[in-house]
């Protein structure tokens, strides 16, 4: 069987722009079709901005790389249209077991709180969002011409002019050039672009090697997460076990820092160990075996004047956790709105140094949560060791010890605590919806919120009457109007209203919110749209 | 009770009776052990006795305390 990692799915072609006389110039051209590259262009062209995507290769990625995906970028992929797909594909699990030596000290289940569309968390290979992703991107392209995809298509060499940037683009064909207003780079932790504009990536590198094995097994092991650490099988260090979709499961093994990569990433060196790890009489197929070490480190600033990073080119994570992948869909989620307000000329080029405040933001979270799970993994210290199976030996017996448990946390949406976005907010109204939130979802009469809300500003009016259209300085304001009657289960009055009788949101295009208040005043929400685009005074930080 | 223990709510000043029953009721939880089981020990107990304190104020000073910064009671 042909896996579809080795289907090219977006050959290269010949294009126009080849046999122009003149760099042809584009609006928006995204470098990289990873996930986050594909996620931002679909996002783009359904908000009507034409988009050209260049990558050297053409097809999803090798491995599973990324595997779960949490509730906040599967709503997010559901706004881009796929996210059904998606989740239908996806393992859905709520069990973790965390192990120590030979036993189990603990487990945890997750929980998710109800009234969600989407699920805490799913598992699902890379390959498998990427392929979706690609059809999806082809489709709108298709339907609307505002989105290409061209694979074969290598940038080697990036000019950043005052009001664009120029690239040069080889091809199997040879090299040619063009222009575009604005280029955003998603092409991963090694980013070329940011080589070659010799821009900084920051952080602190850890010392350790981890042996990553897709493993394809019919095994009866539970749809759990389990967790070992210093297990008799990877003694000193930890291991991991996850299961994916179609009988694959993922296995890591953290080996330590003084190895030889290549003689560990030979099957008959791996066997044994995952024999004592499964079972001597489990039959596998190793699919995928790849050694990885990681860093936690950032660029400075995510935008460069017209060069903007996205993912894993901005901001790198320690997998632990799951906010690689995640974070940068959620960069994306947010980037691609200001980027058509300011192209459309409805905004000022400052709404996206917003995009910097804000994603700088989440990823300085996403950072430190994933550097206090590795240390907690991988201790660096002997009283870190000591004390890290102190809190294992004690979460055996003693409740309290359980939370201090670090096998990676949730991947949960930052809250833009004082962006520069935010407007004014309403004291009696519940803290996880204040400005700068992402909306919880709700069950509403006929669906669900989430489904309602995105892709332009909406004002959410719970029991308020407004205008079911706002059209301020050029922008429209569509009204969500909902009412005590749409709330069936009492989520939607917890979630949004909390002791307020009433209730109006501005939300963004990317389903946060910028303000709210108890009654609609038109010139209230004139004043917060400002805001929320950067032309107004801002509230927050600056 | 010393400035310290106003702002922060540590206990700095004599809080357990029975002070000589006390010590030898740590030693001797300690008697026989390795160094290594004695430092696992040590650790669960500090674990223990952080949790039962639970404020972060408290416990900040009294990490800073056991590092002797900060001004000697009286």
């Amino acid at each position: 069987m042909t896996k579809i990692f080795e289907t090219p799915l977006y050959p290269y072609t010949r294009c126009a722009d080849q046999d122009a006389a003149a760099p042809a110039r584009h609006k928006v051209v995204v470098i990289g079709a990873g996930p986050i590259g594909l996620a931002l262009a679909i996002d783009l062209a359904q908000q009507g901005v034409a988009v050209t995507v260049l990558d050297e290769n053409d097809k999803v990625s090798w491995g599973s790389r990324a595997i779960c995906f949490a509730k906040r970028p599967l709503e997010i992929l559901d706004r881009l249209g796929c996210g059904q797909r998606i989740t239908d594909k996806g393992v859905v699990w709520n069990l973790g077991k965390v192990f120590f030596d030979e036993r189990k000290v603990y487990e945890f289940n997750l929980l998710p709180e109800g009234g969600h569309k989407r699920p805490a968390f799913i598992n699902l290979q890379q390959y498998y969002l990427e392929q979706y992703l690609v059809e999806r991107a082809l489709e709108i392209g298709r339907d609307t011409g505002l989105l290409e995809l061209r694979g074969g298509n290598k940038v080697s060499a990036v000019t950043p002019h005052g009001d664009g940037v120029e690239l040069t683009v080889e091809t199997p064909e040879g090299p040619y050039r063009i222009e575009t207003d604005w280029l955003v780079a998603c092409d991963g932790a090694g980013s070329p672009t940011r080589a070659m504009l010799g821009l900084d990536f920051l952080g602190r590198v850890f010392e350790d090697n981890f042996l990553i094995a897709d493993v394809v097994m019919k095994a009866d092991f539970p749809t759990e997460r389990w967790f070992w650490f210093d297990p008799p099988f990877n003694r000193g260090q930890s291991a991991l076990l996850h299961r994916q979709p179609d009988d694959v499961w993922r296995i890591d093994l953290q080996l330590g820092w003084d190895i030889d990569r290549e003689a560990e990433k030979d099957p008959a060196r791996i066997a044994p160990k995952l024999k004592a790890m499964l079972g001597e009489d489990v039959d596998y197929e190793l699919e995928w075996v790849s050694i990885y070490t990681f860093q936690c480190r950032r660029m400075e600033k995510f935008r460069h004047g017209r060069v903007i990073f996205a993912g894993d080119s901005a901001h790198q994570v320690s997998p632990f956790g799951a906010r690689g992948a995640n974070s940068g869909l959620q960069d994306t989620d947010n980037l691609a709105w200001k980027l058509k307000l300011v192209l459309d000329g409805t905004a000022p080029e400052a709404l996206l140094d917003s995009y910097d405040a804000e994603r700088v933001f989440a990823a300085d979270e996403n950072i430190l949560n994933s550097s206090r799970s590795t240390d907690f993994i991988t201790p660096k210290s002997q009283a870190s060791r000591v004390f890290r199976d102190a809190v294992l030996e004690l979460a055996e017996h003693h409740a309290f010890a359980r939370p201090l448990v670090n096998s990676g946390r949730l991947s949960l949406p930052a809250t833009y605590d004082g962006s520069p976005l935010n407007g004014p907010d309403c004291a009696a109204m519940p803290a996880r919806s204040r400005p700068g939130a992402p909306a919880s979802d709700a069950p509403v009469a006929g669906g669900w919120l989430i489904d309602r809300l995105g892709n332009r500003f909406q004002l959410l009016t719970i029991d308020v009457e407004a205008p079911e259209t706002l059209v301020i300085d050029g922008i429209a304001v569509e009204r969500v109007a909902l009412s005590a009657g749409d709330d069936p289960s009492g989520a939607l009055a917890a979630r949004y209203l909390g002791e307020a009788k009433s209730a109006v949101y501005l939300m963004r295009p990317d389903q946060h919110v910028a303000a709210r208040w108890e009654a609609f005043d038109a010139g209230e929400v004139t004043k917060a749209l400002r805001i929320a685009t950067a032309r107004g005074k801002t509230r927050g930080r600056g | 009770m010393s400035e310290t223990t106003k702002e922060t709510g540590l206990r700095l000043a004599p809080n357990i009776a029975d002070p000589d029953g006390f010590y030898a009721e740590l030693i001797a939880l300690h008697e026989g052990l390795p160094r290594e089981d004695s430092e696992a020990l040590n650790a669960r107990l500090v674990l223990v006795l952080a949790n039962h304190v639970g404020d972060r104020e408290v416990l900040r000073a009294a990490f800073a305390a056991a590092r002797l910064q900060g001004p000697p009671t009286t």
